[in-house]
């Protein structure tokens, strides 16, 4: 690390939000993964919120082009990505724009000061210079002149105007990591990788990374320089972990520890393709990735996968999920394994693709023609899609079922430290597949329905198995012999054991966890994504002595069998969600309780004040 | 019917050696009964690889489909064939979609899926790339194949997943109760265009040529022996075989085909390519000649012309295919029947294994505690 003494004092913070902000093509996802690493290098806890345009590459300079990534870090637990940001790195005036109304009052601002020429402030369409207006009274601002400075910077080289352009953010990156006291030498490490085979590129980034850091010791416009301590995390290795990686590696740990090949099927969509970017690579663990024509042969080529034995998943968006609506009626119907994965956008229709919103749930619960239930799961952080999916794939096997796995482009996308697990210690994943025909009948017949006991799940008998030849599809099937049927009788006894059958996937459900307090004034129910946001709202209010507690459901269909005593111990029930009231909808159809909603519908996460300010109105409330 | 109008049933198919699926020595296999005699029915008489027979590969389920369907004669058909074929029963898989055809599966005592309107193709892509072992056979119809299941067929062919596609093709949709489907020809009177149609229809073989299959063929369901023959070569083919199969809707549709099919007819109008062989017809009374890039159609008996200038088939021929594939609906010219093209290249499920396995290779066996900490760590005691 550079010699530090001629910077100025350093003033040990708890906490820290930094916002990078830019045009899409300015690399500001990259900066923001880079700062991420740094300060998980430092051992901070963290959380990021990348927020980038559906379109690739925007016209340069618009609104409507600007790519942000938001990261948290701190020394105590850090549960969103911040509601309030206190730097805000903004690459040129559209930028600065956009997100300005993200920063706290008396916050950092480091702007570009050479992109704000006319023309800049013109696609902006801004009327006046910001840096000139007023309009930043009441902020620090530091206007950096960061394209001349890396021109300047690399003027030793041959490199092309773009090429030497396109390194700028690494000079935003250093004086960043200088500001904050984070280490360079992750990022260094990444750029020896990432252009190993570009000496000259390497070297541009290398040199640039360095001119920024040590432009901030050099430069006086910084007054003081911050520093966050290492965060207090229960021992172990950790990682830092995006929610696509984690669910990528849950799909691999359970086709590893069940011995049941992988095979992927999807179609390219937002927010999902990461996914299958991510599982692509992990061919030497025998993953069979199939990008499919259309979103309805991915599924279909995951049941056919399932049939033949495999672990079949396939992942989506929200109107994926609708085009595989009938392949998944077809899974509860043949009742086989098979792992859908929604990361759920804003809807309806094409809706916003990259924002995030949790308006699937009913979707995912009910959408399907006749009576097809199947469980449904939803991961709450980054780092919970790898325990999430992995039970998920359980559950399908186990039960012989579809299963929904709910994420959002906000999980997805967004990272934190994770802990990573000790392989023994996975939760066992054993699976059997008939081998031998059925002996209930006293023939030496196979019956392809004839049930577990317990489970209520079909036997999975593979093609391959001497003996157990056997048609299954999406006709109704006779009770055990799975022999088409249309007996009126037989199609109600049917329907309810494949009811009862997923119902009873609360057998291995464990005890319901309560956040905060057992029993009190206000219970919060929430699901997904806004796991952390709730928690840290809880905290708030908790500390000024009310008794509210939460609980954070992993399973949203069935419910788990404790959950209506939970609700018992508590006066109120209040449920933030970022759709119009879904989960609610299922909780009222199955509690008669009154309850509150909590609706942000806007393609961005709850900020936790906006929860604590619902949970302090619901608790002054009278109840309806 | 003269003997050189349809392949014989047990003959190999002429290509480079590398061409069949390896299924035992060559000369192990015996040669099919003649037409008219019974089908094996025991050990000695049925070579299949334990033994089977016909019988062994029909369910207990009563078979459904209207008396005098043309579906019948095309089950009877598989359940001869399949003993003949070397494959342990419990290997073979059939999938199918929604329609009459998609019944299929459940006459047949192998492994079946009936699956959704037109996705077959999707789930056996599924299946087949999953467990290359098995012997996948995908049963399916003209509106399931080429109307809603369209997307599929064509991405299964150009994959060349390896399997059977069987296309029963009666130009109508029969279990919806006869409206006209694809391959309804133009002013089609049906149920749902009571004025007739004005859809053009579509011609499978082109169709599959087009989203270059690796084996095209067309048969029909009143000539056994065709159809018994010509499934055994696509089942030969590594590769995604497309066999479109003439079917006969006698409720909706009766006769569609019987210009074809019968006795009356058929000579003139139905051609039967030989790998090899001139192109003609007519009990070699006529010929189809290459005039420029046309086909036109010549006689064989007034002097003029002779079997020597008729066209010489060669099914690995793209050019060829796209001519004779596309003899269509044209007056003067026959129908083609049998395989009209066979390519040989490299299967989906056989690229897929052969990339994971050289990944394998390369990088070892992957370990999860390794993928687990394949990032930057750091350790908190």
């Amino acid at each position: 690390m550079p010699d530090a003494t001629s910077s100025p004092p350093v003033e040990t913070l708890t906490e820290a939000t930094i916002l990078f902000a830019g045009d899409s093509g300015d690399g500001m996802q990259l900066t923001g993964t880079q700062f991420t690493q740094a300060a998980a290098h430092a051992r901070n806890d963290l959380a990021t919120l990348p927020d980038y345009p559906a379109e690739i590459r925007a016209p340069a300079g618009t609104t409507y082009g600007v790519s942000a990534f938001q990261l948290r870090f701190g020394s105590g637990e850090i549960r969103t990505p911040g509601d309030e940001v206190d730097l805000l790195v903004a690459m040129n005036p559209a930028a600065l724009k956009v997100h300005l109304h993200r920063v706290r009052e008396g916050g950092a601002l480091i702007v570009n000061a050479n992109s704000f020429t006319e023309r800049d402030l013109e696609l902006a369409e801004l009327e006046q210079n910001p840096l000139e207006s007023g309009l930043l009274e009441g902020y620090q601002v530091f206007e950096v002149e960061l394209t001349r400075l890396t021109q300047e910077a690399l003027e030793h080289t041959d490199l092309s105007r773009t090429t030497v352009g396109r390194t700028k953010n690494m000079f935003a990156l250093g004086l960043a990591l200088w500001l904050y006291s984070r280490p360079l030498e992750p990022t260094q490490q990444w750029l020896q990788q990432k252009f190993a085979d570009e000496p000259e590129i390497r070297d541009a980034n290398l040199h640039v990374l360095s001119k920024g850091y040590h432009y901030g010791e050099t430069t006086d416009a910084f007054v003081v320089r911050y520093d966050v301590a290492a965060a207090d995390l229960a021992p172990g290795t950790y990682r830092s972990i995006r929610g696509a990686q984690a669910i990528a590696l849950g799909l691999v740990a359970a086709s590893k520890q069940s011995g049941l090949p992988l095979f992927y099927g999807s179609y390219p969509i937002t927010p999902a393709s990461d996914l299958l970017h991510e599982l692509s690579r992990y061919k030497h663990f025998g993953v069979m990735t199939f990008q499919a024509e259309d979103e309805i042969a991915a599924a279909g080529a995951a049941v056919g996968a399932s049939f033949g034995g495999a672990l079949g998943v396939c992942a989506t968006s929200g109107p994926g999920v609708a085009l595989k609506t009938e392949t998944i009626g077809l899974g509860v119907m043949t009742e086989l394994p098979l792992v859908i994965i929604d990361m759920q956008r804003g809807g309806p229709s094409t809706g916003l693709p990259t924002k995030t919103e949790q308006s699937d749930l009913l979707q995912a619960v009910y959408g399907r023609n006749g009576e097809a239930p199947l469980p449904v799961l939803a991961a709450s952080s980054p780092a919970d899609c790898f325990d999430t999916i992995y039970e998920a794939c359980r559950i399908a096997t186990r039960y012989m079922t579809p299963v929904i796995f709910l994420a959002d482009g906000y999980l997805g996308n967004g990272s934190e430290p994770w802990r990573i697990p000790d392989v023994a210690d996975l939760p066992a994943f054993d699976v059997s597949f008939a081998t031998t025909p059925t002996a209930s009948n006293g023939q030496n017949d196979f019956l392809p329905y004839a049930r577990d006991p317990d489970t209520l799940a079909r036997p999975w008998a593979k093609p391959g198995t001497k003996g157990l030849e056997h048609r299954i599809g999406g006709l109704e099937k006779a009770h055990e012999t799975g022999n088409v049927s249309y007996d009126p009788a037989n199609h109600q006894r049917m329907v309810k054991l494949r009811a009862e059958k997923v119902q009873r996937v609360t057998d291995m459900m464990p005890p319901t966890p309560v956040y905060g307090d057992p029993d009190g004034a206000l219970l919060v129910i929430g699901w997904g994504s806004t796991r952390g946001a709730i928690e840290a709202a809880v905290d708030r209010v908790r500390a000024s002595d009310a008794r509210v507690g939460h609980v954070h459901l992993r399973h949203v269909h069935p419910f788990p069998a404790d959950l209506g005593p939970i609700l018992r111990r508590f006066d109120k029930i209040l449920v933030p969600e970022l759709n119009n009231g879904q989960l609610i909808r299922l909780l009222r159809d199955q509690f008669t309780r009154s309850m509150t909603p909590l609706n942000k519908i806007q393609g961005q996460p709850f900020h936790a004040q906006e929860v604590e300010a619902a949970l302090r109105e619901a608790l002054v409330s009278t109840p309806a | 019917m003269p003997d050189n109008t349809s392949p014989d049933g047990t003959k190999k198919p002429a290509g480079p050696p590398g061409a069949k699926k390896p299924a035992g020595p060559p000369g192990a296999r015996k040669p099919t009964m003649p037409p008219g005699t019974k089908p094996p029915t025991g050990p000695s008489g049925g070579d299949g690889a334990d033994g089977l027979t016909r019988k062994d590969f029909a369910s207990d389920q009563d078979v459904r489909w209207c008396p005098g369907c043309g579906d019948y004669a095309i089950l009877a058909t598989v359940q001869r064939l399949m003993p003949e074929l070397d494959v342990p029963k419990e290997n073979i898989v059939f999938l199918s979609g929604i329609g009459c055809s998609g019944r299929f599966p459940y006459y047949m005592d192998t492994y079946g899926f009936h699956s959704i309107h037109g996705r077959a193709p999707a789930f056996a892509t599924g299946l087949k790339s999953s467990r290359p072992e098995l012997d996948v056979w995908v049963v399916t119809g003209d509106g399931d194949a080429l109307s809603i299941g369209g997307n599929h067929l064509i991405h299964v062919l150009r994959r060349n997943v390896d399997l059977q596609i069987l296309l029963f093709n009666n130009q109508i949709y029969g279990l919806t109760k006869g409206q006209y489907s694809p391959t309804s020809e133009q002013g089609k009177i049906t149920k749902s265009t009571p004025y007739g149609s004005i859809d053009h229809p579509f011609n499978p073989v082109a169709v599959a040529l087009g989203a270059d299959a690796s084996f095209v063929a067309r048969t029909m369901d009143r000539d056994p022996k065709h159809l018994k023959a010509t499934m055994k070569r696509a089942h030969d083919h590594r590769g995604a075989a497309l066999v479109e199969i003439y079917q006969n809707c006698n409720i909706f549709n009766d006769g569609a085909f019987f210009d074809f099919t019968e006795r009356a007819t058929k000579a003139k109008a139905a051609l039967f390519l030989e790998d090899g062989a001139p192109l003609t017809y007519d009990n070699g009374t006529r010929g189809v000649r290459l005039e420029g890039l046309q086909l036109k159609p010549i006689e064989l008996t007034n002097g003029r012309w002779s079997v020597d200038d008729c066209l010489v088939y060669d099914e690995t021929s793209q050019e060829m295919a796209q001519l004779v594939g596309r003899m269509y609906w044209q007056e003067d010219l026959p129908r083609p029947f049998g395989v009209i093209y066979r390519e040989e290249r490299a299967t989906y499920d056989e690229l897929l294994h052969t990339q994971i396995g050289g990944l394998v290779e390369r990088r070892g066996t992957g370990d999860l505690a390794t993928l687990f900490h394949d990032a930057d760590t750091w350790d908190i005691s």
